[in-house]
C-alpha cells in the first residue's frame, strides 16, 4: 500500500501546514471550524508581520530624522547658514551624496535587495562572457600542460550565499563523521565516557573566535608552501569543531540510555555486538542524535559568519565586514538584507533537519 | 534429574549497609514437558527470579541447573516472553520476528527464516499486520508478537513473565488458549509467572505461590488434577477446581495478613528529650 505523496502531505510532514490551509481555502474547502485555525495559523502571523515592518518603519524614519536635524545643525555650526540650507536642500531631494547614515527602512531594504540581484545578473553575465572568450584559448593551455585561466572578478551575493552553504555542509559533514562515532563510542564504553569527559567540558563552551585561531594556527603550518587560497579549509573546520559538541553529547547520551528493555532482548537473543549496535542500541538513539544534529546545524550556521569574517572566505560573513567597512549609502541596508538571507537560510536548514529527522525516525515525533 | 534446577538461591541487591535480599533460599524443579505457574503479590520478586532462570542475571548464592548444567548467561533453549512485550518499535512485525529467527538459525537460508517467520505469524493470526510497526498495534496484538518471536526460535523451554498481565479479560482468555494449544502440540517445558490464580490454575500442572519479598520464597506446591483440554466454562462447577482454587487464595490471604501484622509492630523509640536550650544561654 502506497499512500500518495500530495502538498498537504508533504507541508505538513515539513512542519508548514499553513499551505495546506491556504490551498484549502482557495479551493474552497475550508472547513467552519477550520477557519478558527486559519485565523491563528495564517492571518496572526501575517498581521504580525505587517505590525514589524510599520514599527520598523516608523522607528526607522525617527532615526533618519534625528541623524538629518544633528547634520544641519552641525553644518550651521561649523559652517554657517549658506551650507545648512544647502544640505538641507540636498538631503530633501534625497541625493545620495549627503544621506544620513542610520537604520534603513524596510523600502530601502528591498531596493538593496534588489540592486544585488541586479548586481547578481551583471557579474553572471560577465562570468559567462569570459568563460566564451577564453574557452579556445584555455583549450589551447590545457593541451599545452598549463593551467586554465579562470575568472577573477569579485564575487556576486549568490556566489557569496552559495559559498557559505558550502562551507556549513562540509563543517556540518566534519562534525558528523567526528562526533556520531565518537558518540557512540563514548556512549558504549563507561571508561571512554570518564576519559572523554574533561575533554568535552573544556572545549564545549570555547567561543568560535578562538577555535578559528587555533585552527588558523594548524592549518597555516600543515598546508605550508601552499599558494592555494586555504580561508574555505579553514573556516569549515573551525565551524565543524565548534558546532560538533552538540552531536557529541546526544550521541553518547543516546547510545548510553537505551531501554533497559530493548538490551535485555539484544541479551536474550543473544544478538552479536555488531548485530547489537546496529540493531537495537543505534535505531533506540537515533532520535536523541538527530536532535544533536539539528542543533549542530543552527550553531554551524550561526558561527559560520564570525568565521568567515575572520577567515576572509568570500561568503555571507565577509560580506557584512565588508559593506560595514565600505561605508556606502547603501551598506546598511545591504547588512539588513544579509541578516534576513542568514535568517531565512536558518530557518530552511532547520526545517530540512526535521524534515529528514521525521523520516528516519521510527516514532515520528512533533517539531521538537 | 530435574530438567530445570534452583538449588538454595539467595539474590542481593545493593551493598553492606544498603543490602535488601529480594530473593532467599528458593529451591525449585521442574520436569521436562511440564508446565509449572508460580503465582505471587506484585513487587515480589517474580521478574528477578525469571530473569535468574533465563539468565539475565547471576544469583548472589546458589545455583540455576539446565539439564544438568549451570545457566550463565542467555540461551537460546530458553525461550522468554517477557512482561512489557519488549518488541523494537523501529522494526515491523515480520522484521521483529526475523531477528530472533536469524539469530536462532543462524545457517539457514534467508528464504527459509522467511517461511519461518510467516508461519509463526500466522499462527498467531497476525498476517494481515506483518508489516505493521508495534505502534499500531493493540496490546494484546503486541503480546503475540512477542509470543510469536519467542516461540519462532523453537526453544525448549518458554518462560513467561505476566505475559497477559496488561491485557483486559477477553484478550487474556484468547490468548491463555493459543499459548495452551501451543504448548500441548509439541509438549515443551513451560515456567509461568502470574499474579492471577485463576490463569495459573487454567493452564499448569503445579502452582506454586511465591512469599512475598524482600526475602522472597517459595511456599508449597499445589498439583492442579484437571484433565486437558480443560474447560473454562466447566471449571467454574468443578469440585477439584474450587477446592485448588480456595486453598490458594487462602493461602496467600494468609501470608497478606501476615503482611500486615508485621507492619503493625510496635517502634521502640529511643528515649531522647530536647536539650535545654534556655539554661545553656544563661
Amino acid at each position: 500500500m502506497k499512500a500518495s505523496i500530495t502538498l498537504g502531505k508533504v507541508s505538513k510532514f515539513m512542519g508548514l501546514g499553513i499551505f495546506e490551509t491556504l490551498k484549502n481555502l482557495f479551493t474552497g474547502k475550508l472547513e467552519k471550524d477550520e477557519m478558527q485555525s486559519f485565523l491563528r495559523k495564517t492571518v496572526v502571523p501575517l498581521a504580525s508581520i505587517l505590525l514589524f515592518l510599520g514599527l520598523w518603519h516608523l522607528g526607522a524614519k525617527s532615526l533618519y530624522n534625528t541623524e538629518a536635524e544633528f547634520k544641519i545643525e552641525k553644518a550651521l555650526q561649523d559652517q554657517g547658514q549658506a551650507a545648512a540650507d544647502a544640505l538641507k536642500t540636498c538631503i530633501a531631494s534625497g541625493d545620495s551624496s549627503c544621506q544620513p547614515n542610520t537604520l534603513p527602512s524596510p523600502s530601502q531594504v528591498w531596493e538593496s535587495f534588489q540592486s544585488l540581484l541586479r548586481d547578481h545578473n551583471i557579474i553572471s553575465a560577465d562570468k559567462l562572457a569570459f568563460k566564451e572568450k577564453t574557452a579556445a584559448l584555455n583549450e589551447k593551455r590545457i593541451a599545452a600542460g598549463k593551467d586554465p585561466i579562470v575568472y577573477t572578478g569579485r564575487p556576486s551575493f549568490v556566489d557569496q550565499i552559495y559559498r557559505s552553504l558550502q562551507t556549513v555542509f562540509a563543517g556540518f559533514f566534519l562534525a558528523l563523521v567526528i562526533a556520531v562515532p565518537l558518540g557512540i563510542f563514548i556512549g558504549l564504553s563507561p571508561t571512554l565516557k570518564s576519559s572523554f569527559n574533561w575533554f568535552i567540558q573544556i572545549f564545549k563552551p570555547v567561543s568560535p573566535v578562538v577555535w578559528y585561531l587555533l585552527v588558523f594556527m594548524i592549518v597555516k603550518t600543515v598546508l605550508i608552501g601552499s599558494t592555494d587560497d586555504s580561508s574555505f579549509t579553514i573556516s569549515f573546520i573551525s565551524v565543524g569543531l565548534c558546532s560538533m559538541w552538540a552531536t557529541l553529547v546526544n550521541t553518547a547520551m543516546g547510545v548510553s540510555s537505551v531501554d533497559k528493555d530493548y538490551i535485555n532482548v539484544a541479551k536474550v537473543l543473544k544478538l552479536g555486538t555488531f548485530q547489537k549496535i546496529f540493531k537495537v542500541v543505534l535505531p533506540s538513539s537515533l532520535p536523541l542524535i538527530f536532535t544533536g544534529l539539528k542543533i549542530t546545524l543552527s550553531v554551524a550556521w550561526m558561527v559560520l559568519i564570525a568565521i568567515e569574517l575572520l577567515a576572509q572566505s568570500p561568503g555571507l560573513g565577509l560580506f557584512v565586514w565588508e559593506e560595514f567597512q565600505n561605508g556606502a549609502n547603501d551598506s546598511n541596508a545591504k547588512i539588513i538584507v544579509a541578516m534576513f538571507i542568514i535568517g531565512i537560510i536558518g530557518f530552511l536548514l532547520d526545517r530540512l533537519m526535521l524534515t529528514i529527522q521525521n523520516w528516519v525516525s521510527f516514532d515520528k515525533q512533533d517539531a521538537i | 534429574m530435574a530438567y530445570l534446577e534452583l538449588n538454595n538461591i539467595y539474590k542481593t541487591y545493593g551493598q553492606a549497609d544498603g543490602e535488601t535480599e529480594v530473593l532467599s533460599n528458593i529451591n525449585l524443579k521442574i520436569e521436562e514437558g511440564e508446565f509449572v505457574a508460580i503465582v505471587g503479590f506484585t513487587g515480589s520478586g517474580k521478574t528477578t527470579l525469571v530473569n535468574l532462570i533465563n539468565g539475565l542475571i547471576q544469583p548472589t548464592s546458589g545455583e540455576v541447573l539446565f539439564k544438568g548444567e549451570p545457566v550463565t548467561d542467555t540461551s537460546h533453549e530458553r525461550g522468554v516472553i517477557f512482561q512489557n512485550y519488549s518488541l523494537l518499535p523501529w522494526l515491523t512485525v515480520g522484521q521483529n520476528v526475523f531477528m530472533a529467527v536469524k539469530e536462532a538459525f543462524p545457517n539457514k537460508s534467508k528464504a527459509e527464516l522467511n517461511e519461518i517467520v510467516a508461519n509463526y505469524v500466522e499462527m498467531v493470526s497476525l498476517t494481515p499486520a506483518i508489516n505493521k510497526r508495534p505502534k499500531e498495534l493493540s496490546g494484546g496484538m503486541r503480546q503475540r508478537v512477542a509470543v510469536a518471536r519467542a516461540l519462532a526460535m523453537k526453544p525448549e523451554m518458554i518462560i513467561m513473565d505476566e505475559p497477559l498481565g496488561a491485557l483486559d479479560a477477553l484478550t487474556r482468555g484468547n490468548l491463555q488458549d493459543e499459548i495452551l494449544n501451543i504448548w500441548g502440540k509439541d509438549k515443551r517445558t513451560a515456567l509461568l509467572i502470574t499474579n492471577d490464580v485463576d490463569e495459573g490454575i487454567y493452564m499448569a500442572d503445579r502452582i506454586i505461590p511465591l512469599r512475598p519479598g524482600p526475602n522472597a520464597t517459595l511456599g508449597p506446591e499445589f498439583k492442579i488434577d484437571l484433565e486437558r483440554p480443560r474447560d473454562k466454562t466447566e471449571m467454574n462447577d468443578n469440585e477439584n477446581f474450587k477446592k485448588t482454587r480456595n486453598a490458594i487464595i487462602e493461602y496467600l490471604m494468609d501470608i497478606g495478613n501476615e503482611r500486615k501484622s508485621e507492619a503493625k509492630a510496635e517502634y521502640v523509640l529511643p528515649d531522647l528529650s530536647p536539650k535545654d536550650f534556655v539554661n545553656q544561654f544563661k
